[in-house]
């Protein structure tokens, strides 16, 4: 446990979250974010390419010497509250946090430069719902060549680049794939806002980038990250969900009255602010400690998700109930927050995921 | 007794067979021989598809049609007719009108829809705006409803209207059949969050409706209404009364069916909802042998409360335990569908389409009022739009 963390918002991360804010209400509108459920992507090339390369986030984690914003977590935990409250459709958390965080870790400095100036984006290639420190599928490696398939990987769609786990003779081998190199079919997704791709490999040539070793260190530190990182996209889901229902309930009348004066539902809402708010501490605690490199990050990473993917679901369900039939159509925005709350659940381990790996973490184990 | 009447029953689902063999008769025509002989609902009067009998003994009919291969009249096409619109017809219909509509509504050739809601009268059906004018011996409607599931598929429909605006919100209100193939009816989609159209918008401009069409006297369609909303909640709530049916079905299967994906938290959580998907069976056949006499009170609120709430907690206990395939959903395509599918497709479906279940047919905030001041007797919200003309009240 590690008390000194600080787990309010500095002024420079206020001022991240303004930025990036301002972008998406402008170019992230519900209208923009609903249309990909059609299939029509037109505009979030640029969308990402804003918020990448102008606003410079893809290298908010990539130190200052090979080419990044040598920020950190927190500053990354910010830009996700604000794309979770947008449910924006860019491949910030799969690319700049996950991948990013896997060639860091495994000491690929060469690529880094690229994904940090946001003229490439990559995913790591492994099922969305993978849970930390679990084994990752693994592709085979013959004569320099992979073949294998990976199910429904985040990311892929939008990615230049591959980071393939691979199967060695010596273990779990991290390789590299230029993406036009894979097959990659795209996914029907519940969450087409976070759409996933089924990834084969048929003989595609390859560059490993972490040996035996080195690879699975790095793999599970990249999962960890996404899943204490993740924990912010959830709160800022959780916050418009919470945000956007008070508004409408002081607004929606029925039985002459205001709905949001009905006691029952006062305390609906209370209670959901109680759920917003500590999310907001375990997510914070989750960034600070990736931030630190923390001994606490496992267990901050695991209450984090543990918590706030249900806080996120909980409060896209009561937006959908407590908006009525409103709430049930598709020209409302809140079904984009369901379904990514509920496919954020999935990601990285779902919260019964967490609890079994917080299990062995703080000693109560099963039996 | 009851051996008596299943044994009599008996005897007329073999006479029905014997007359109409399955295998050789046009469906339809089997159908109406099946409501003729009173074995569509056998709670209903004789003459009127039913031979007065308790309606639990419907499963038996049921059961026997089935066993020896005979069409039914896929319910679920017409949940509205049969669930909503057919008991109130009984109810408050004359001899012509129940003579007219429930025969083409029990076999499915006549498919009906709901016109309550508004956009300014959901939870507070009472505030309704739609308007319905005398005018000789007929009836001009104008208004809009909204969320009329089927109505794009619909022959008539169940409508509430007002028809004294000076009248307190209560008891200015008429109801009526509504000819959905009148000129005047403009449906438009309304997709929802599944992707497809199961409801939509309903126009109703100068739309005529014969005096002979009111179901109830003049400005009793509060109370008309208040047995279609009591039967809708226990039609939605009741259940299917088979065990491990519906939402907690779907979820055993994929456990039964995916060995790979069991862990011990999930497996507590499948069995305690599967404990009380039981419990909520048993409770449904309890509220159908009540309701053997008599039509459905507020105690029907309590089935559709718990009915919402484990098909919402069984749907999203089903993504958790698939996980990876939790990701992915079937089709997002706009579609304007036959039927109105609870627990059919795939988990990320049921998951979406069972949140509409706590708010159609009366969300679950309104039926916990309704069991707290109906069945318990506390004491209602103070209320100031009770006693006023309607027109007077602030929209
Ligand atoms: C899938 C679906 C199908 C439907 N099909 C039909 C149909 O075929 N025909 C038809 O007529 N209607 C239909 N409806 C409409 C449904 O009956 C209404 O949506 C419902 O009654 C709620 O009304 P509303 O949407 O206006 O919400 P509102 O009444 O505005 O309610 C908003 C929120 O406030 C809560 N609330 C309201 N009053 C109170 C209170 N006093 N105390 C505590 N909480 C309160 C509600 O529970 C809800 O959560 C359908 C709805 C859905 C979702």
């Amino acid at each position: 446990m590690s008390d000194e963390l600080d787990l309010l918002y500095t002024d420079v991360e206020e001022s991240v979250r303004d930025s990036v804010r301002a972008l998406l209400a402008k170019r992230c509108t519900p209208d923009r974010v609903t249309a990909v459920y059609d299939g029509d992507r037109t505009g979030l090339d640029e969308l990402w390419r804003a918020l990448s390369t102008d606003l410079g986030l893809a290298g908010l984690l990539v130190p200052e010497d090979l080419g990044g914003a040598g920020a950190s977590a927190r500053e990354v935990s910010v830009v996700l509250e604000e794309l979770g409250r947008f449910a924006a459709p860019v491949p910030f958390l799969t690319s700049a946090v996950v991948a990013t965080t896997a060639l860091l870790e495994a000491g690929a400095a060469d690529r880094l430069g690229e994904l940090a100036a946001g003229e490439r984006t990559a995913a790591l290639a492994v099922p969305l719902s993978t849970v930390p420190g679990r084994a990752v599928p693994a592709v085979t490696v013959h004569d320099g060549v992979l073949r294998g398939t990976v199910t429904a990987v985040a990311g892929a769609l939008e990615a230049d680049l591959l980071l393939v786990p691979v199967q060695g003779d010596g273990g779990l081998e991290l390789h590299e794939v230029p993406a036009d190199a894979a097959r990659i079919t795209p996914v029907t997704s519940l969450d087409m806002t976070r759409q996933i791709a089924d990834v084969e490999l048929a003989g595609a040539a390859s560059r490993p980038v972490a040996d035996a070793g080195a690879a699975e260190r790095a793999i599970g530190r990249a999962l960890e990250t996404g899943a204490a990182l993740l924990a912010s996209e959830q709160l800022g889901v959780a916050q418009w969900c919470l945000d956007s229902t008070v508004e409408y309930l002081k607004i929606r009348r029925q039985f002459g009255r205001i709905v949001g004066g009905f006691q029952a539902l006062k305390h609906r809402l209370a209670d959901l602010y109680v759920a917003v708010e500590s999310a907001r501490a375990a997510a914070r605690y989750a960034a600070a400690a990736v931030a630190a490199d923390d001994p606490d990050r496992s267990v901050a990473a695991s209450v984090a998700q543990a918590y706030c993917a249900d806080a996120a679901v909980l409060a896209a369900e009561e937006c959908v109930q407590l908006h009525g039939g409103v709430g049930m159509t598709w020209e409302h925005p809140a079904h984009l927050y369901l379904k990514r709350a509920k496919a954020d659940q999935l990601a990285f381990g779902t919260p019964g995921a967490h609890r079994a790996r917080l299990a062995g973490l703080v000693d109560l184990p099963a039996a | 007794m009851a051996q008596d009447l299943i044994t009599g029953l008996t005897e007329r689902v073999d006479r029905l067979l014997a007359d109409h063999d399955p295998a050789t008769t046009d469906r339809l025509e089997f159908l109406r021989a099946r409501f003729d002989a009173g074995l569509a609902w056998v709670h209903f009067p004789e003459g009127l598809g039913g031979l007065g009998l308790p309606r639990d003994l419907q499963i038996h009919v049921d059961a026997l049609l089935a066993r020896a291969g005979a069409p039914d009249n896929d319910p679920r096409r017409n949940a509205i007719g049969l669930g909503m619109a057919a008991p109130t017809i009984l109810a408050y219909g004359t001899e012509e009108q129940k003579k007219r509509f429930l025969r083409p509504l029990w076999t499915g050739e006549e498919i009906w829809c709901q016109l309550f809601s508004e956009p300014g009268a959901g939870s507070d059906l009472a505030a309704l705006a739609t308007r319905a004018e005398r005018d000789g011996d007929h009836w001009r409607v104008n208004g809009q409803k909204v969320w009329t599931s089927g109505a794009h598929k619909a022959r008539w429909a169940i409508l509430v209207a007002r028809s004294d605006p000076g009248a307190p919100k209560h008891r200015g209100m008429t109801y009526f059949v509504c000819d959905m193939t009148d000129p005047g009816v403009e449906v438009r989609p309304l997709r929802q969050i599944t992707g497809e159209a199961e409801f939509n918008e309903v126009f109703l401009t100068d739309v005529r409706i014969p005096d002979d069409h009111r179901l109830g006297a003049e400005g009793e369609g509060w109370r008309v209404a208040t047995a279609t909303l009591m039967n809708e909640r226990v039609a939605i709530g009741g259940g299917d009364p088979r065990r491990e049916s519906g939402m907690i079905g779907a979820v055993a299967r994929t456990w039964r069916e995916r060995p790979e994906l069991r862990t011990p938290e999930l497996h507590d959580r499948l069995l305690r909802l599967w404990v009380e998907s039981e419990v909520a069976r048993l409770s449904g056949r309890r509220l159908r042998q009540k309701l053997a006499v008599g039509e459905p009170g507020p105690e029907g609120s309590a089935a559709k409360l718990t009915f919402a709430r484990l098909a919402q907690q069984l749907s999203g206990l089903e993504l958790e335990l698939l996980a990876e395939d939790g990701l992915r959903y079937s089709d997002w395509t706009m579609r304007r569908p036959e039927i109105v599918e609870f627990t059919g497709r795939d988990a990320g479906y049921r998951y979406l389409r069972a949140k509409g279940n706590s708010i159609e047919g009366g969300t679950s905030e309104i039926l916990r009022n309704i069991v707290a001041e109906r069945v318990l007797g506390l004491p209602p919200e103070p209320r100031t739009d009770k006693d006023a003309p309607w027109k007077d009240l602030p929209r």
